[in-house]
């Protein structure tokens, strides 16, 4: 079981209070696209994703940047169950969506990255490391169903 | 997942907009490793200090950033550039490689909380490929 101390909670609190999901999610997604681009793999159907500016400006990447987004709020409102929350997403991306979980973390280091640039002074080493530390949950989390 | 003269000169470009705060990047960057990722602290035990922002961490932060402002100037060549370093590491320091990752990411960390707007996915990628890169030089002589 995770435990998560006052200082944890209110900190991831304050995070997703703070930060634009419609910015974070799409930047978050088309860095990690533009950044480690074997991850394009799993976006065949998203139309073109040529170069850079193509990722940044495709509406599908930037859709389902809010989407994933929309998973990670649902982990920060559940923080002592995010193991039991993800079970069914942990299953889709394994049995149906076939991602290799290292790809988790490549994905959410460029969140770290994004939302330290939302943040900027704010997002001192203490909110750095809970961060961090959350993003680690859910990477677990989304691993736990893979066999 | 060698540097491409595009890379390069990303690098480079990038490199001229932040290296006045050098220090700074490379005394926030250490402090928010050890921090972030306790086990690192480690290598730190004969330090009086490794709280964020003592004077050793600013320091080491600081010749920590020495080393990739001397990377740069050695982009075209890391390993042969950065061997004497990379002996220092293999046979002295004896630092295990996956803490470069760490290292390497709260660079990247550091320098997207003080230029954002600097800190493109373009320039984000060239980056991430340049510190991979001198991290495979730095443990060049570890086995």
């Amino acid at each position: 079981m995770v435990v998560w101390t006052e200082f944890e909670r209110s900190t991831i609190q304050d995070i997703f209070s703070k930060i634009n999901y419609d910015v974070v999610g799409p930047a978050a997604l088309s860095r990690c696209l533009i950044v480690y681009p074997w991850t394009q793999r799993y976006f065949g159907g998203f139309g073109n994703l040529y170069n850079a500016a193509a990722i940044m400006e495709n509406p599908k990447v930037a859709a389902h940047g809010r989407v994933v987004l929309k998973g990670l709020e649902l982990a920060q409102k559940n923080m002592d169950s995010i193991k039991a929350t993800f079970a069914d997403l942990s299953k889709l991306h394994s049995e149906k969506l076939l991602v290799d979980p290292d790809n988790f973390k490549l994905l959410t280091d460029c969140l770290a990255i994004v939302v330290a640039a939302e943040l900027g002074e704010d997002f001192t080493a203490e909110v750095h490391a809970v961060f961090q530390k959350f993003l680690a949950v859910v990477v677990a989390s989304l691993r736990k169903q893979y066999y | 997942m060698s540097l491409t003269d595009k890379d390069k000169a990303a690098v480079k470009a990038l490199w001229a907009k932040i290296s006045k705060s050098a220090d700074a990047i490379g005394a926030d960057a250490l402090g928010r490793m050890i921090v972030a990722y306790p086990q690192t602290k480690t290598y730190f035990s004969h330090w009086p200090s490794t709280s964020y922002g003592s004077a050793p961490v600013m320091k080491h932060g600081k010749d920590i950033m020495g080393g990739v402002v001397l990377a740069v100037s050695k982009i075209d060549n890391l390993v042969a550039g950065l061997l004497d370093l990379s002996e220092l590491h293999a046979f002295k320091l004896r630092v295990d490689p996956a803490n470069f990752k760490l290292m390497a990411h709260c660079i990247m960390v550091s320098i997207a909380t003080k230029f954002p707007a600097e800190f493109s996915p373009q320039a984000h990628v060239a980056l991430d490929k340049f510190l991979a890169n001198l991290a495979l030089a730095l443990s060049e002589k570890y086995r």
